[in-house]
């Protein structure tokens, strides 16, 4: 189990390699660069001195490899380089936009497990009824209505009309501003989380293994509690991993909706700036995000599934 | 009739979907005495498996019991409520069945499935079903039993979750077993081996058998009394060692001409097998009169226009044919 755990955190490591030559590639083709966009509002033909004067005081100049080359070994020492823009550290930067994104991701994902999870099951445990139908309905509306939409009418109804919660800000970091932004990021993995339980369900309860519980003399819920829970778990938490690893990405329609503070909206804003250092810090902490969440799930996996470590 | 264990009368299961509804199990009527071993041989598909699990009452949709009656040991298993019906399962009326590979839950270790069955039924606490699990296994000849009781199904052979599976069926001390199929998915010599053991353990606790199978063999190495099914009907039921020497319905004689004999090329020389030609009807299209007529080389204008009645052999046993050998 051990060797298991190990073997799986080493794997990330060139995962991690592969994903920040990647970002740097990308952001050398695009045209542009951050003294471009910084003299003339990114649309060119800016003073040139000034152009080559900045190009060379962050290091433009140099050639790609070289600039990589540095970049990695600023990482081994975590230090995730300077903004262009604002000439913070960018690790104080993100450090100080991650909260809140975790934050709403925490919620959402809260939101879509303790209501997706259960609907599913007892959709599954009464198919056909009007709760199934219902629920089905209810999961292909969330997952088909974009999240802009959604985050709009949340606002126009609970902040316009009846004026229970505020419509936008971070406010006091209270759960007053969280509840809008976390419902809208919230309702599409909840839908998919409905729809993927309730198949996991029916699967499980056809199984032949269950039939031998009911020879056994087992009512409904030892039959769920003791048979179809862990069986169909393994399902379930791949979901929920998937859903919450790309949150961070996600939340970025959200986090501008709702101008929230959060990491999401710092990467849109340094994107459109050039602000490399900050793009490249925010994109390895959502790939770093989604590693580690998609880690954990595979020993999870191994924790319920004794086939899987025993190989 | 009332030392027998398990009665069943008129036995009648349709798939009904609708306003449709198709005849699959038709007039079935057999009783199977304490301590019996009771077969049900048939081809895939002749309402042999429905009807067991008819018995243990866990038929789904679309299929229902439409008609007779199910009694055991003294009670009509119809009309029993659910809950009467689940706290029968198990404890008085088990089965194993023929996939002892998807039979067990793959998530649990098998220790744990059989302590079920205590803690089920027995009210026993989970430390203590587990050391009574542990005496099941050993029960079952499965070696080191202190040590399987933690493995995973996975870890096991079919054989040995074969066992498992037994163990777990004969935990409470249940009056019948159905044995629906149990050594099909199995080795030749681990067959053989299985149905010794579910033969020992059944004997010496006076447990009833119900074995259902599609294999000649097993049921006479088994069973006291066998019954011949064929497209949803009892066609013949006897002593199984007359059913040997002198099957009276067709169908149970092409069945048993159909098998192979060792030696029997150095005696008549070499032979086509036998075979019944035809193939079984659909259920959506059982032929009028006897279901097996079409493919009857007996048959006669009666057989196409009648069901035929059960008329008793000698000894013991009925077979349903108007044109039987005695």
């Amino acid at each position: 189990m051990l060797q298991f755990v190990v073997r799986r955190i080493l794997q990330v490591i060139p995962t991690i390699i592969a994903i920040s030559l990647l970002i740097f590639v990308i952001f050398s083709v695009v045209p542009g660069s951050i003294a471009t966009s910084l003299t003339a509002n990114g649309k060119g033909g800016g003073d040139p001195k000034i152009v080559e004067k900045m190009t060379r005081e962050f290091g433009l100049d140099q050639p790609l490899y070289v600039r990589f080359g540095s970049y990695l070994s600023d990482l081994a020492r975590f230090d995730l380089g300077t903004s262009f823009r604002s000439r913070q550290p960018v690790a104080h930067l993100i450090g100080e936009r991650m909260w809140p994104t975790l934050k709403l991701a925490f919620a959402a994902m809260a939101i879509a497990m303790f209501v997706g999870v259960p609907l599913g099951f007892i959709a599954a445990l009464r198919p056909g009824s009007i709760i199934d139908t219902l629920t089905m309905i209810g999961a292909i509306s969330g997952l088909s209505l974009p999240q802009f939409w959604l985050g709009l009418l949340g606002m126009y109804l609970f902040a316009l009309t009846l004026g229970w919660l505020p419509s936008f800000g971070y406010g006091d970091g209270g759960p007053a501003n969280l509840i809008l932004p976390a419902l809208t990021l919230g309702v599409a993995p909840m839908a998919l989380l409905a729809r993927t339980t309730r198949a996991a369900v029916l699967d499980v309860m056809s199984a032949d293994f269950i039939r031998t519980a009911r020879a056994k003399g087992m009512n409904g819920f030892r039959l769920v509690t003791w048979h179809v829970v862990r069986n169909v778990l393994v399902l379930i938490i791949t979901t929920i991993g998937l859903q919450f690893g790309s949150m961070m990405g996600q939340a970025v329609v959200v986090e501008k909706l709702f101008s929230w503070p959060g990491l999401g909206s710092l990467l849109v804003d340094s994107v459109s700036l050039r602000d490399i250092p900050v793009v490249q810090g925010a994109i390895l902490v959502i790939v770093l995000w989604f590693l580690l969440i998609n880690t954990i799930v595979d020993i999870l996996y191994a924790v319920i599934d004794p086939r899987i470590s025993h190989g | 009739m009332t030392d027998n264990l398990l009665e069943v009368r008129d036995l009648r299961l349709d798939i009904v979907s609708g306003k449709v509804s198709h005849n699959v199990v038709d007039n079935v009527s057999f009783s199977i005495g304490r301590g019996e071993a009771y077969g049900l041989v048939g081809e895939s598909g002749c309402g042999k498996s429905i009807t067991a699990l008819s018995i243990i009452g866990l038929l789904r949709k679309p299929l229902a019991v439409t008609g007779g009656a199910l009694n055991f040991n003294g009670r009509d298993l119809r009309g029993l409520s659910k809950r009467e019906l689940r706290r029968l399962r198990g404890e008085k009326i088990a089965m194993i069945f023929q996939e002892p590979m998807t039979a067990l839950n793959p998530l649990s270790p098998v220790g744990r499935q059989i302590a079920e069955m205590f803690v089920l039924h027995k009210g026993a606490t989970w430390k203590e079903a587990e050391k009574l699990a542990i005496e099941a296994l050993g029960n079952v000849q499965v070696p080191a039993p202190e040590e399987r009781v933690k493995a995973y199904p996975h870890q096991m052979s079919g054989g040995m979750r074969q066992r498992v599976m037994i163990a777990i069926a004969l935990a409470c001390n249940p009056d019948l077993l159905i044995a629906d199929e149990p050594t099909t998915a199995l080795d030749v010599t681990v067959q053989a081996e299985i149905l010794k053991l579910v033969k020992e353990l059944c004997a010496a606790r006076g447990t009833s058998v119900l074995m259902i199978s599609h294999d000649l063999g097993v049921i006479a190495n088994m069973c006291n009394r066998v019954g011949i099914m064929y497209a949803g009907r009892l066609v013949e039921e006897r002593p199984v060692a007359d059913l040997f020497l002198h099957p009276a319905h067709p169908y149970t004689d092409g069945l048993l001409k159909s098998l192979p004999h060792l030696g029997s090329r150095r005696l008549e020389g070499r032979k086509r097998l036998q075979e019944i030609e035809g193939t079984v009807p659909s259920i959506a299209s059982f032929p009028p009169g006897c279901r097996f007529q079409p493919r009857c080389h007996r048959a006669t204008s009666v057989c196409s226009a009648e069901i035929p009645p059960p008329s008793a052999l000698n000894h013991d046993g009925f077979v349903k044919c108007f044109n039987h050998e005695q």
